[in-house]
């Protein structure tokens, strides 16, 4: 026991310069406008090998199965997130990682690989595998190459669209069973450090849980000579506990998560808990968090300036109190709700139309900041049981139409592909813009339909990725430095920021046989068969022919007898 | 002879061998006689004898494998969710591992959102027993659980990019435990409230497991109504099965939780979850005791079990044949040292390629590379079948109308 210790001590003492992995783990806890918190985990290792050139044999931070699996499909960049709930941008705010209803998988591949479908294939299955996810029905039919979204978000040298593959599950539910594998994936697993805080129980019990793995290549330092790779694991969970009327606005850390923090994980160079404390409408300390943090951090996200408390679980001084951190915050003075600032961007989808022939896919994207006008690519896939009709595409802002600068229209093949429609729109200053696309339903063989049918088919989520003029020129920073939730999507210019927005996913109803008259026609049909058929047999083959009235029996004898003697008719 | 007796669990369980005929009377005598002298001078190697016999009987099995199987959908078969789950559960405690369990639902309680407690999934009213946990492990979800799944996952014949944790990689030491609850009928068990598996294609499923040698012995248990009817069928040696219920009756559930507003658990499975509890891994009930664990007076159906096809006898089985795990553990008292030195390891690894001149990460959205993207140039096809038969089809009306002289101009 003493050896194992004396051993963990030392290996985690030899520090980054010898051991070639580096993990860092953060939490971010943002109060949202209308009361209710945003929990956000990032775990993030980075690894200075190679694992495309083979060779890799001891695997210590970075999990062994997603490098082996990285290794061997000749994968370059992989996202995978699986999604419960809607984030509502409206009320909430930009998410800090957008994420689609449902299981969301893209993957850029290298330009080794002979036959990416093959590869994207046997891919979603081995991650079902690991994932306890049902990502094993991605198939042609909602698998689609999207030409000018999802550009890599690691280094890349070239970015053929051939290479990427994205693809959505709507339907996929998350629960505990994608917790429990995507948890011991974590170098400390779930036993030290940030992770004892995740309970399946009180992770479940929110309005909006999205889990996500990323691996992509990344600049090894400032000069970016060299390769590392680099997982990140984030779960962002959003606590409605005040909203739905179960708590009060304050809260804290036990009352969230039933656990408190009580020390690092041992393998972590850095773990840290970010509380955002941004004065919202200018007014200052409006909240208050307790115990004191161990310092401030302001930083620029997402063009606006934030203010974050940071407790470092690695300073001694922060556990000099008390064994176990429990971060509070209050409330000072109830804050106005009438004042509620609006994103800058935020969209909305929605389905219309009536009966089950035809309908239309509607949706809106507003543009609210006062005088700056920006692009956004939409990417929809819709399968092909909706068929939708290219000619009534409209796309109208401020009542006038707005054409698109890019168009890309890849229209569906039954059972084969799904629609996608790519459009890079302008969005002019302080505007609504409404495309709408109408769709006409198809009816699916009988065996092709789910055992719950009268559910409603899924349409995924759409997908746009703008860039957002920021309020504050970002100046580039180092990655290293900054908390990791400004460093997922590299910055190129400070004047404005990357954003990618989900919008809502569609339930959409088909035409829907009765499952049971496959039974009731064979039924009448023999019925009707068996009585038409007996009747003409038995009309054809019967034949009449007359038949001798008997004796009688001894007992009919003698009654007659009798019957004779007194004078009756006999029988 | 393989005709088997299918006792209910009121009588004595008795083994379907051919009875003996009945000896004529002189042979009984000198059998008698032998017997006695054979009795004084074997008293000795009785012990030795009764030691060889039980190692006999026992099972020779290396490893437990267990497939969980529920088949009903929607919010109102909670407790087929449950029940599957608390011998998931069970299973898990007796030391079966994740990577041997095969845990197939058919639908979600845990995370549905008419669930008022989500993450849980709750076998007792007054929600005492939380089945689902923590640490779980769902390898066939929702519209994965087809009858073609299961039956693949048997008999081994699976697409081969499934992955590990999807399979069924017993052998022939391998002892399986196949629990399967749902809604059934007689001779059949509904599969998602769309297809069903009967009973004919279970019992060819297990004998083509039987001749792939992919068991060793089989621990088949069914709680759904007319449960009985599902292993009337069998035909492969070293099966014992057990169900809730006879043919013409209905399996019950147990008692509804007025918070939740379902019916938690089914009684046959309840009580068996109350027996297992209190076995654990080194304990040693056998068989019999599991046929005795529903009697008609809890229950209110008859439960009923089949040995027939089983070579040893019940009383000598004990629960964790099937549902605890064998582990080999070998003991050495040899001191291993672990090496301190580990940076001399690191240093050996391959030096790093690198660039000659510094990358860079892709610009997220470059507008004016997208608007003057040209279209990507398809592979060209040389046109095939209805394409080539149409152009056939004209230049040899053109050269018939207009006759061959004018091919002179082409050539």
């Amino acid at each position: 026991m003493l050896a194992v210790g004396l051993v963990l001590l030392l290996a985690a003492g030899l520090g980054q310069g010898t051991t070639r992995g580096v993990l860092r783990e953060e939490l971010l806890l943002r109060p949202l406008p209308v009361g209710d918190v945003a929990a956000v985990f990032q775990f993030r290792t980075r690894w200075d090998a190679d694992l495309q050139r083979g060779a890799v044999s001891h695997y210590r931070l970075f999990p062994k199965a997603l490098g082996q699996l990285v290794a061997a499909h000749g994968v370059r960049e992989l996202h995978l997130a699986l999604t419960q709930g809607f984030w509502s941008t409206q009320s909430w705010g930009q998410p800090p990682l957008g994420a689609p209803a449902g299981a969301e998988l893209w993957v850029w591949f290298q330009d080794t690989v002979p036959d990416v479908d093959k590869a994207w294939k046997e891919l979603s299955n081995i991650l079902s595998g690991i994932f306890c996810a049902s990502l094993n029905f991605i198939d042609s039919t909602n698998t689609v190459t999207p030409t000018a979204s999802f550009k890599p978000l690691g280094v890349a040298n070239g970015t053929d669209h051939r290479l990427l593959r994205y693809a959505v599950l709507p339907r996929e539910v998350v629960c505990t069973e994608n917790l429990t594998p995507w948890k011991k994936l974590l170098p400390c697993g779930s036993k030290a450090g940030l992770a004892v805080l995740l309970k399946a129980e009180r992770l479940f019990h929110s309005s909006y849980h999205s889990q996500a793995v990323h691996i992509r290549p990344i600049c090894r330092d400032a000069s970016c000579l060299a390769v590392s790779w680099e997982l990140r694991q984030t779960l962002t969970v959003v606590f409605d506990s005040f909203t739905s009327g179960q708590g009060k606005k304050d809260w804290s850390l036990f009352k969230m998560f039933s656990r408190t923090l009580t020390d690092a994980c041992p393998l972590a160079s850095e773990s840290k808990v970010y509380v955002d404390i941004s004065p919202k409408n200018k007014e200052k300390d409006l909240l208050e968090v307790t115990p004191t943090p161990t310092s401030v951090h302001e930083a620029i996200v997402q063009g606006d300036k934030t203010t974050y408390a940071v407790y470092d679980l690695l300073s001694p001084m922060l556990f000099n109190t008390s064994r176990s951190l429990n971060v509070q915050l209050k409330w000072k003075r109830p804050e106005d709700s009438s004042e509620l600032s609006t994103p800058i961007m935020h969209a909305h989808r929605y389905v219309s139309g009536y009966g089950l022939q035809t309908g239309e896919i509607s949706t809106l994207i507003y543009n609210t900041h006062p005088y700056r006008a920006f692009p956004v690519i939409l990417l929809e896939t819709v399968p092909w049981y909706l068929r939708l009709y290219v000619h009534t595409l409209t796309i109208i802002t401020k009542g006038k139409e707005n054409k698109p600068s890019y168009i890309h229209y890849q229209p569906a093949q039954d059972r084969k592909r799904p629609h996608l429609l790519e459009m890079l729109i302008q969005l002019p200053a302080n505007s609504a813009t409404k495309i709408t696309i109408q769709f006409e339903r198809a009816l699916l063989k009988w065996t092709e339909y789910p055992p719950d049918p009268n559910h409603g088919f899924y349409v995924s989520s759409s997908v746009l990725s703008a860039l957002v003029p920021s309020a504050i020129a970002m100046k580039n920073v180092n990655v290293e430095e900054s908390p990791l939730f400004t460093s997922l999507f590299p910055s190129s210019d400070g004047s404005s920021y990357f954003l990618r927005l989900y919008t809502e996913p569609l339930l959409v109803n088909l035409p829907t046989p009765d499952f049971s008259m496959p039974y009731n026609v064979i039924c009448l049909t023999c019925t009707v068969v068996a009585v038409c058929y007996g009747s003409f047999y038995n009309l054809l083959t019967r034949t009449f022919h007359v038949e001798e009235p008997s004796r009688g029996g001894l007992a009919k004898r003698l009654a007659n007898v009798i019957r004779r003697l007194r004078g009756v008719p006999p029988i | 002879m393989r005709r088997g007796r299918f006792a209910p669990s009121g009588s004595a369980a008795e083994r379907g061998n051919m009875a003996a005929a009945a000896p004529a009377a002189r042979w009984a005598s000198a059998a008698a006689a032998a017997a006695l002298l054979l009795g004084c001078c074997g008293a000795v190697l009785a012990g030795g004898i009764q030691d060889q016999a039980e190692q006999f009987f026992k099972s020779g099995h290396t490893n437990n494998w267990a497939v969980l199987v529920c088949t009903s959908r929607f919010w109102f078969n909670y407790r087929h969710v449950a029940n599957t789950l608390s011998v998931y559960r069970s299973v898990k405690r007796l030391g079966i591992p994740d990577s041997h369990i095969v845990l197939m639902l058919a639908d979600d309680m845990a995370c549905n959102p008419r669930n008022p407690k989500p993450a849980t999934v709750f076998s007792h009213k007054n929600m005492e027993l939380n089945v689902y946990g923590d640490d779980v492990e769902v390898d066939y979800r929702s519209y994965e659980v087809t009858v073609e799944n299961f039956l693949r996952v048997l008999t081994g014949r699976i697409p081969p990019s499934t992955p590990r944790s999807k399979r069924l990689l017993s052998d022939d030491r391998s002892n399986i435990l196949i629990y399967m609850t749902g809604h059934g009928g007689n001779g059949f068990l509904k599969f998602q409230d769309s297809e069903e598996i009967t009973n004919v294609e279970l019992a060819d499923a297990f004998e083509q497991m039987w001749q792939k040698r992919r068991y060793n012995e089989l621990l088949f248990i069914i709680d759904t109504c007319q449960g009985a009817s599902m292993y009337e069928r069998f035909y492969s040696p070293n099966i014992i099965a057990l169900a809730s219920s006879q043919v013409g009756e209905d399996s019950l559930s147990h008692q509804p939780d007025l918070g939740i507003g379902v019916h938690l658990m089914d009684r046959y499975t309840f009580y068996m979850l109350e027996f297992l509890e209190e076995v654990h891994p080194a304990s040693q009930t056998n068989m019999n005791d599991l046929f005795q664990v529903c009697p008609k007076s809890l229950c209110v159906s008859t439960p009923g079990h089949r040995t027939d096809l089983f070579q040893r006898d019940p009383q000598n089985v004990l629960i964790t044949d099937f549902f605890g795990s064998v582990r080999k553990v070998e003991i050495t008292t040899e001191t291993i040292s672990l090496d301190r030195n580990l940076a001399g390891f690191e240093s050996e690894l391959p030096k790093d390629v690198l660039a000659t001149e510094p990358l860079k990460y892709a610009d997220q959205l470059p507008v004016a590379q997208i608007i003057h993207q040209k279209p990507k140039p398809k592979d060209w096809h040389p046109p095939g079948g209805f394409i080539l038969g149409l152009w056939a089809l004209i230049i040899m009306v053109f050269f018939k109308t207009y006759g061959i002289k004018h091919m002179k101009h082409i050539f």
